[in-house]
């Protein structure tokens, strides 16, 4: 049975990190570069993690702009819809991992993540009103070879090691400076 | 003073670890900080009882034998089953131990009524000698209780309560803090929930009888997690679970993150803390069903979670007088002189065997899950003393 998830090297990771915790020190980054109006061109390819500098096979571009109800290019997505993006492939790729860990099999995994936000927030419209998304709803549509506790239970294990469902539902600190 | 072993602590594990040192006739004595079952008489609150029917409620040479073995032990009882058990154990109260070295021929203590010297020594000091207190910025203005300090509701200054904590403790006190007619907000993280009663039979005896309890702790998946479990959603008597506190007018919130510029932000994911304890309560559950070898029994409704569960909340607008850590204890080792604890403080030990003539007892799971509660000493004594017996050669 596999899902294609490699467990035992996740498993001998999670061995080895708990008695060395500097090597379970990452940084993660993304370069953005202004284009025009509100299109934005974010780059990702380099990042810090086992005590190294490490790289994807290769760069990823991403496009953000905003729609044109908004009176701008639409070049790309919104960028709190990439926020979606991140929720909906780590909780996807944590389904996957505890199925294998679980030994269980998937047919199919599919998700559709809403954010429901209300813009008056960014526009300055009304000051108690949040920048941010209100409330976020995930629905799975899961395919396994599991019962429905099961196939629950996978979800809510998921959403209990996902790092971006813990970056959404927790304050982080964040520092913003000019070099 | 020498004695072959020296046991730290007059609780139920030191008093159990005696009783076995008793019977294969090993000197020894038993060192008290303060009066036997001393954090009993002085350090909990006062509608505690125990989680465990009195009939489960036994120690070494002690068990219960009053009129009511389905009732639940309040403190007094304790003490008394305690006072009982410790009857021809050579304890020694008001000795307070500072200090334990490793010397030549074992170890060397430092107390308060001088020095003992022992070839072996038993620390049965609790694991719950200290609540964990997270480190936040609290606002001035806001008192903060923890369980030591908290006694009753009435001891509470005025206004809002928020209980950080939604285990054995918070729950017990979240309640009765909403019934004495102040407002509670009870900050929910992950948590074990369990009915009082399942198909007529309380909880604790289907974790007994069913077999859990004896589950070895050399035998389970993830033994650091088993130890680290929070305590059951449970009280004397009834069901408490956050339904039930849900419908007493406790307001839950989600795990507490933070406090920032005097406001508590709680996580957003308080209805996945819910669906996980949900889940495996009815895991548990079928496990029972599965050992009886019947029909399923009831299942419970899941969860009320607030639709939108508040994450912000001002502790500078008057609404929260006080905050209560129900936020866990751990054990105290500053005292212990010998590199045996680990970078978080927990004691590094195999089933109670710490090495070179050092043992413990009286911990979560220190040998199998039952050890959490007091009728699970008599076998982990048995145990643990038995292999120091063997290594006296």
């Amino acid at each position: 049975m596999s899902n294609g998830v490699n467990v035992q090297a996740l498993l001998d990771a999670r061995e080895v990190l708990k008695g060395a915790p500097e090597a379970a020190q990452f940084t993660w980054r993304a370069s953005s570069k202004w284009q025009h109006g509100v299109h934005s061109t974010t780059k990702i390819q380099k990042f810090f993690g086992l005590g190294q500098e490490q790289s994807h096979k290769s760069e990823s571009v991403f496009e953000a702009d905003h729609p044109e109800i908004f009176a701008a290019e639409d070049n790309g997505v919104t960028p709190i819809e990439y926020l979606l993006v991140g929720l909906a492939a780590c909780l996807t790729a944590g389904v996957a991992s505890v199925a294998q860990n679980r030994g269980i099999k998937l047919n199919s995994v599919e998700s559709v993540v809403e954010g429901n936000h209300d813009i008056r927030g960014i526009l300055g419209a009304d000051s108690d009103v949040r920048n941010g998304f209100n409330d976020i709803k995930v629905t799975f549509t899961i395919d396994a070879d599991a019962s429905q506790a099961d196939v629950e239970a996978l979800v809510a294990q998921s959403q209990k090691r996902s790092a971006v469902f813990d970056a959404l539902t927790n304050p982080t600190n964040v520092t913003v400076e000019v070099a | 003073m020498y004695v072959t072993t020296a046991v730290i602590g007059a609780g139920h594990a030191g008093l159990a670890a005696s009783h076995f040192l008793t019977g294969a006739s090993v000197d020894h004595v038993v060192l008290e900080r303060g009066e036997v079952a001393n954090s009993w008489r002085h350090e909990r609150w006062d509608s505690l009882r125990l989680l465990t029917p009195n009939w489960l409620s036994r120690l070494p040479g002690a068990a219960y034998e009053g009129p009511e073995p389905d009732g639940y032990a309040d403190t007094s009882e304790v003490v008394d089953l305690l006072e009982r058990s410790a009857k021809d154990v050579p304890v020694r109260t008001g000795v307070n131990v500072t200090s334990v070295r490793r010397s030549p021929e074992g170890y060397t203590l430092t107390t308060s009524e001088g020095p003992v010297r022992a070839r072996t020594v038993v620390i049965a000091s609790g694991a719950c000698n200290r609540p964990v207190v997270p480190t936040f910025d609290v606002p001035a203005g806001v008192e903060q209780v923890t369980p030591f300090d908290y006694r009753n509701p009435s001891r509470l200054p005025d206004g809002g309560v928020l209980v950080v904590g939604a285990s054995a403790t918070g729950v017990q006190l979240a309640a009765e803090i909403q019934q004495s007619g102040r407002a509670v907000v009870l900050s929910v993280g992950e948590h074990v929930r369990l009915p009082r009663v399942y198909r007529g039979r309380d909880v604790l005896w289907w974790m007994h009888h069913a077999g859990i309890w004896g589950q070895r702790y050399d035998e389970l998946d993830d033994l650091t997690r088993a130890r680290r479990l929070p305590s059951p959603q449970l009280v004397a008597g009834s069901t408490l679970d956050l339904n039930t506190l849900t419908s007493m007018g406790v307001e839950l919130v989600g795990r507490l993150s933070t406090i920032r510029d005097g406001a508590a932000l709680f996580s957003g994911g308080l209805r996945n803390v819910a669906a996980l304890a949900d889940l495996k309560l009815n895991r548990l559950l079928d496990t029972f069903d599965e050992w009886a070898g019947t029909a399923p029994g009831e299942r419970h409704e899941p969860t009320r979670v607030p639709e939108s569960a508040r994450w912000r909340l001002d502790l500078r607008s008057g609404e929260i007088g006080s905050i209560v850590w129900a936020t866990g204890f751990r054990p105290d080792y500053s005292w212990l002189d010998v590199p045996v604890v680990d970078a978080k403080g927990a004691l590094v030990h195999d089933g109670g065997v710490v090495g070179d003539g050092l043992y413990a007892l009286g911990l979560p799971v220190l040998r199998r899950r039952g050890s959490t509660f007091i009728c699970g000493i008599e076998d982990d004594a048995r145990d643990v003393i038995g292999h120091l017996v063997r290594g006296l050669g």
